[in-house]
């Protein structure tokens, strides 16, 4: 309710942009050239395959083709028990398992009631905004090494990221496939080296983001390759659903912690920062931006945290078997808003398990972003949209 | 003035590349073979059976009973249960698994099976150089590989084995004072009965539970 008047009236202030000109100029006409670009492709982060249709080097057409990593996930779902899925989210999107954890954990907690400890749900803030940042992260150096920046970017990127990966690894036991939340709580409490090693991480953390945005945002090549590129009017990006760091980068002033307020978000004092123009610029900056506010929240989060039970003891591990009846759960994810729908019948299993991948709803939009632009800008633009063929397919 | 951004960029490479032979913080590549960084306490791969004393297959903490099998999501585990029964780690005569295989090539590493285990016989290992030669036999891990004692535990989680020998022991200890309290108050009840049947001798005893029963 909440989040519907909130994008209604955002949606009204904001004076809608033009779209990209379908035609630059190019004083030949000739046939078009049909490119199936990918699905082996690397610059397609995964498997994902596009069918362009070229005049010259401008992109007239393209259809965006999917599947190839189909997994049936929802399916698996609704044959399995409700904990059973729980470490096959971790696979959806495996940039951010900890996040994919917690939608899905939260969203059985509404269905089947469950009250979460205080300790567990700082735990989750914490881990979520950890995932934000190494998502954020390796997605910049991803983009750079798209727009040709190979190597270099990407392992300033990755060198913070394995540092959280760490983090995840000893705490959960895994870098990517944490499997660590639980309905009502978290598996693995943390101790208080842990929590140390975390601050230790995360006040260091913004030298790197001085850093990194010394080394690209003021770079003539990456303003040159990004801005007016993909740009994407507010009032598109919202009658098509779009969600996460793209809908804010259209100046759209839309973010689930604040919306919902889900879990602990509304204790902690945080910023959403807003884009203007909608163009990969844009995207890029808000994701830099983005990682600050997560530091501040991180921040906020380490001194509060407090000795405490981590998991509500009245959930059963075995036989769980939550009331009849429907729930849909979402958060803020990283790439945008994550949810789980799901509908019980009172048995072991969900009578029917629907996931919301941002990923893949912000991809429907590839070709309204791409028109008019050259092929070499198609990857920097799908760069920008953050996706994650795991999610993407399911 | 353009390119300024560029050079700027190229100081922030110039310093890490230059940084990387005096800070140790941007030092981070291991070399892998002959270097290793150490594994945390909580790291888990694939679940092993866990043995107790010396005998790798009559000293598996495993009763058969099929929880894990029921429960593990990518269904990687296959279970045949005894036909005969041997005495546990509380001298109680139960199942055991005839035969246990793990196909690890579809084990996705959750720990359900961990989770759900009531006996503590199922938990994570930690070794994860298993290549093989062979891409099916040779990944179906049998009763035999997966079977490990209990100071393998012991040295690979050394915290959480701690906590689980605990709980086992304290479980037995449990166990025999709520056995010794059953045989005292059967004692007690039997001597009553015994005064009682002395005193009224003509009567005989009324049926119910005789206190041999009461006491098992």
């Amino acid at each position: 309710m909440n989040g519907a008047n909130g994008m209604s009236a955002a949606v009204e202030t904001i004076e809608v942009m033009e779209r990209p000109p379908l035609s630059m100029g190019s004083r030949l006409e000739g046939e078009l050239l049909e490119v199936s670009m990918g699905p082996q492709h690397p610059s397609t982060h995964g498997v994902f395959r596009m069918n362009v249709a070229l005049d010259g080097e401008i992109v007239r057409k393209l259809k965006p083709v999917f599947g190839y990593l189909h997994r049936n996930h929802e399916k698996i779902g609704e044959n399995t028990s409700y904990l059973g899925s729980m470490p096959y989210t971790d696979r959806l999107d495996y940039f951010c398992s900890m996040t994919n954890n917690w939608a899905y954990a939260l969203s059985v907690e509404k269905l089947a009631g469950i009250e979460v400890p205080e300790r567990a749900e700082y735990l989750r803030v914490i881990l979520a905004e950890l995932t934000r940042l190494q998502n954020h992260a390796s997605l910049l150096g991803f983009l750079l090494s798209d727009m040709g920046a190979w190597g270099t970017p990407l392992m300033y990127a990755f060198r913070e990221r394995e540092k959280i990966l760490d983090l995840f690894e000893s705490l959960s036991g895994s870098r990517m496939m944490c499997d660590y939340m639980r309905f009502g709580g978290c598996r693995v409490d943390a101790d208080d080296e842990w929590l140390a090693r975390a601050k230790q991480i995360v006040d260091r953390f913004p030298k790197f983001l001085d850093e990194f945005e010394e080394l690209i945002l003021g770079n003539e090549i990456v303003i040159a390759r990004t801005q007016n590129v993909g740009k994407l009017s507010a009032e598109l990006a919202v009658s098509a659903g779009i969600t996460g760091p793209m809908l804010r980068a259209c100046g759209v002033n839309y973010d689930i912690r604040k919306v919902d307020g889900y879990g602990f978000y509304p204790r902690f004092k945080f910023r959403i920062p807003l884009g203007e123009h909608g163009d990969t610029y844009d995207r890029l900056m808000m994701r830099a931006l983005e990682m600050r506010e997560s530091v501040e929240i991180l921040k906020q989060a380490f001194p509060q945290i407090a000795p405490g039970p981590i998991v509500n003891p009245k959930v059963k591990v075995r036989a769980f078997r939550p009331p009849v009846g429907e729930a849909y759960g979402r958060i803020e994810g990283p790439k945008g808003e994550l949810g789980f729908y799901l509908i019980s019948d009172g048995s072991p299993n969900p009578y029917r398990y629907r996931v919301r991948p941002p990923s893949f709803i912000n991809l429907t939009l590839l070709e309204d972003l791409c028109l008019g632009h050259t092929v070499a800008d198609v990857m920097v633009i799908l760069g920008s949209i953050d996706i994650v063929m795991g999610e993407v397919d399911r | 003035m353009i390119g300024t951004g560029i050079l700027k960029g190229m100081a922030v490479t110039a310093r890490n590349f230059v940084g990387s032979y005096f800070e140790k913080d941007r030092l981070t590549t291991v070399q892998y073979p002959e270097e290793r960084s150490p594994l945390p306490e909580n790291y888990r791969n694939f679940p092993f059976l866990i043995f107790d004393d010396n005998d790798p297959q009559a000293g598996l903490r495993c009763v058969a009973c099929k929880i894990c099998e029921k429960e593990c999501p990518p269904q990687c585990i296959y279970i045949v249960k005894s036909d005969d029964k041997k005495p546990d780690y509380m001298g109680k005569p139960q199942f055991y698994p005839k035969i246990f295989d793990i196909d690890i090539s579809v084990c996705m590493s959750c720990q359900i099976c961990v989770e759900v285990c009531p006996f503590e016989a199922i938990k994570m290992d930690k070794e994860f150089e298993l290549s093989q030669r062979e891409r099916f036999d040779h990944l179906l891990l049998r009763k035999e590989q997966l079977s490990k004692s209990n100071g393998y535990y012991h040295k690979i989680h050394p915290v959480e084995a701690e906590m689980v020998d605990k709980n086992l022991a304290d479980a037995v200890a449990a166990a025999e004072a709520k056995k010794k309290a059953a045989a005292e108050a059967a004692a007690k009840a039997a001597a009553a009965k015994a005064a009682a049947a002395a005193t009224a001798e003509a009567k005989p005893p009324a049926g119910g539970p005789s206190p041999s029963l009461a006491s098992s």
